[in-house]
């Protein structure tokens, strides 16, 4: 029943401190290493949310955004990137890609929970 | 009943005035500079004891001047009303209510200590006066982008967002909605206005819309005035024409009726919906155009004034939802938790003597969901979810049923523990691997508790069995999910109304009964070789999927000759199925429920009885009694296999 969010980053411990915070918050977390691993994932549908950082080998974020986008299971799908606060014009160009919000890099745990909560309801 | 006797009147004011008065102190907590507020609940005080020494009530004037007083001082803004002071109110609001309905009880020793609390209230404050945050209205017009909804944003979630920053109302701009030819169901076309009483800063609201703040419009407005002016005009014509009838949950300005008078009416009623269907009957027969047109004004009549009568026993359940508050609030300080109670679906209206009854189970599922469902804050901390849990209570209609929903963020329930305790009391073969729903219904059996230790609130060896023979007596369902660490939702699914049912009118032998027509799901015929065949074991192949059934003939042994074709009408209760062998189906009935008698009281396949058009009586069958019967078939089946 607890919704799945799919988390997709190339960095090991912001995977494991994702999981850690939101499966502590009650939710199911599948993991990816890149783009194109994250893109296969949401093919295969059952994911509630994808949260994914934007600077990856293989296929980067914003790529896998525009990807997602495209798929119809996609649809209303909520799309978490992270960002930093130094590149401002990402978020413009996330956004345009089809994200649905964003979190500062870094981030405190219950910060990440109440972007969570606030895209998917309590 | 005494209608002349003065005090009586008085005594029906006062418990309306008390209870605007608890109202406005709940939610002087959540804003407690509101001026509106602080006005009701000085009216309410201030009327209570002018009328009181007017009706002789001299304890009760002499005890509400002196809260009046304290309130006076809050109007005038010498001193803030402070949650202590709302807290020593309440507890006096309670005394005066004793000191009315019963003046015995009230002891004199109980009111000068509450006064004392009062006092001790009001000098607290003289030292470090609060200054709390003035609650403000602001105006709020938002349209989201077109795409919003498929980029992922749910405004859904947004307006309950704003919900949580102070009360709301909220209207939806339905204009740019395009004809349904044009219209691309992914694209977000409704804007909203939103009416919202906060505290908050104007950069709290901003922060709900953080993520499209920049391709949306948004208007922010603070409303002209103070908290005072709660909806604009174009608000308020907006609201008054998407509700047809304003009544909200909050106007009591109504004539008083006494509830037995409605009974009776009601009562009335079915029997000229039964005296009428007779009628109905006997000019079908006849050749007279006369007769026949008269016959169906009287039926048309009839029913409107069915509807009506039933309309006028309805109630929004606002008033019931109303009570809680205060338990909320009295059980999470006791407790030590912090608690926030949402309501919604206040105006939905349904019979009043299914309120009342409602209240007991809901109180308990309500007591549950804070004792057992709320973590304290320090838990709900380390859990990394607010510190302020949340129990919201949501009624809605669907179709003739009422929803009735309970839900808290709290632990849920622990599958494993349940699971144990029920493999303990032997209500589960051990290693079985039930559904969460089928679980979860076992929480509902005798004497089934996981609590390890009984706390004052709940847990005093009456569990959900109690709320579960609450609810199957008014004909309702109850439904249970949870998520582990996320919460559990309790979902009450009720008839709107006690009086009437819509039936199937079935006949057996010589007999005729109905079933509620909620509870079936097809008819099928019996067909003669599977008749033959089924001798044995009682079990009907139904699309791929063996359905156990019983014949009433034999379950009522009915001696006549059965039909050639005997039907089978499957009904289900909860997840169970089960048929039932009838000789015929003779069709709708819509049902005026009697009660049987005392002396039948105890016959459980029998919920009550009708009279039939023809003056005859048809027993109306209890589905959930059957289907236990059709279940324990079931369970041999399965043992066997």
């Amino acid at each position: 029943m607890s919704k799945t969010i799919l988390s997709v980053d190339d960095s090991a411990s912001v995977l494991q401190m994702v999981k850690l915070t939101l499966t502590g918050g009650g939710y199911s977390v599948v993991q990816a290493t890149n783009g194109a691993d994250g893109l296969a994932r949401a093919r295969g549908g059952g994911i509630d949310m994808v949260l994914t950082d934007l600077n990856m080998p293989v296929m980067n974020g914003l790529t896998m955004i525009r990807e997602l986008r495209k798929l119809p299971q996609c649809t209303g799908l909520p799309i978490i990137f992270l960002t930093t606060e130094s590149a401002a014009n990402m978020k413009q160009e996330a956004k345009a890609a089809g994200a649905t919000g964003w979190i500062t890099k870094p981030f405190q745990q219950d910060q990440l929970l109440a972007v969570v909560r606030k895209v998917l309801g309590a | 009943m005494s209608g002349t006797d003065p005090t009586l009147i008085y005594r029906q004011e006062a418990a309306e005035l008390l209870e605007q008065l608890e109202q406005a102190l709940l939610d002087l907590e959540h804003a407690p500079g509101d001026a509106d507020l602080i006005n009701t609940a000085f009216r309410a005080l201030h009327t209570i004891k002018g009328s009181g020494a007017m009706f002789g009530f001299d304890a009760v004037a002499a005890f509400t001047h002196h809260v009046e007083t304290a309130f006076d001082r809050v109007r005038k803004g010498e001193v803030a009303a402070s949650t202590s002071l709302i807290a020593v109110t309440l507890a006096a609001k309670d005394h005066i209510r004793r000191q009315i309905e019963q003046p015995d009880s009230a002891s004199e020793a109980e009111g000068a200590a509450i006064l004392d609390g009062l006092q001790a209230a009001l000098v607290a404050q003289s030292d470090s006066t609060p200054v709390p945050a003035a609650a403000v209205t602001w105006r709020l017009r938002f349209r989201l982008p077109l795409d919003a909804v498929a980029m992922g944003t749910n405004p859904l979630l947004l307006l309950d967002e704003l919900r949580a920053l102070g009360p709301c109302i909220v209207v939806a701009d339905t204009s740019a909605i395009p004809p349904i030819e044009g219209l691309d169901p992914t694209a977000c076309h409704v804007g909203w206005e939103v009416t919202l009483t906060t505290g908050q800063p104007r950069s709290a609201i901003e922060q709900v819309f953080l993520f499209v703040l920049d391709d949306m419009q948004l208007d922010l407005e603070q409303v002209a005035g103070h908290a005072s002016e709660p909806r604009p005009a174009a608000v308020a014509a907006a609201v008054a024409s998407v509700r047809a009838e304003p009544s909200s949950a909050r106007t009591t300005g109504s004539i008083r009726v006494p509830a037995e008078r409605l009974d009776d009416l009601m009562d009335q009623v079915g029997e000229l919906v039964i005296a009428q269907s007779r009628l109905k009957q006997i000019a079908g027969a006849s050749r007279d155009i006369q007769v026949k047109a008269i016959s169906e004004d009287i039926e048309r009549l009839a029913l409107e004034l069915r509807d009506t009568t039933m309309g006028a026993r309805l109630v929004p359940i606002g008033q019931l939802f109303g009570r809680f508050r205060r338990l909320v609030h009295d059980l999470s300080r006791e407790l030590g938790k912090e608690v926030a109670l949402v309501l919604s679906g206040e105006d939905t209206e349904l019979d009043k003597t299914l309120i009342e009854r409602l209240a007991d189970p809901m109180i308990h599922l309500i007591r549950n969901a804070v004792d057992h469902g709320v973590e304290l804050p320090g838990q709900r901390e380390t859990a990394g979810k607010p510190r302020q849990g949340r129990i919201a209570l949501a009624a809605s209609h669907l179709g003739h049923e009422v929803l009735i929903t309970i839900s808290d963020d709290g632990a849920g329930l622990d599958r494993a523990r349940i699971q144990q305790r029920a493999e303990e009391q032997g209500l589960l073969v051990p290693g079985a691997k039930p559904t969460d729903s089928e679980l979860f219904q076992l929480i509902m059996q005798p004497g089934f508790s996981t609590a390890s230790e009984v706390t004052s609130v709940s847990g005093r060896g009456v569990g959900m069995d109690v709320v579960r023979r609450a609810i199957d007596s008014l004909r309702g369902n109850i439904d249970i999910a949870s998520q582990p660490g996320q919460g559990s939702q309790i979902t009450l699914r009720l008839p709107l109304t006690l009086a009437i049912i819509d039936g199937l009118l079935v006949r057996v032998g010589d007999g005729r009964y109905v079933i509620p027509l909620s509870a079936i799901e097809e008819c099928v015929e019996l067909s003669a070789n599977e008749d033959g065949r089924s001798r044995g074991h009682s079990f009907l192949n139904i699309r791929g999927s063996l359905v156990p059934f019983i014949r009433l003939r034999e379950a009522f042994d009915t001696r006549t000759q059965p039909d050639p074709f005997q039907k089978v009408v499957i009904v289900s209760s909860g997840e169970q199925r089960v048929g039932l062998v009838v000789d015929q189906v003779i069709g709708d009935h819509q049902t005026v429920i009697k009660s049987l008698s005392k002396l039948h009281a105890d016959v459980a396949a029998f919920s009550g009885a009708t009279i039939l058009g023809d003056g005859t009586v048809a027993l109306i069958l209890e589905v959930a009694h059957l289907v236990e019967q059709g279940k324990q078939h079931d369970d041999t089946r399965q043992a066997a296999e």
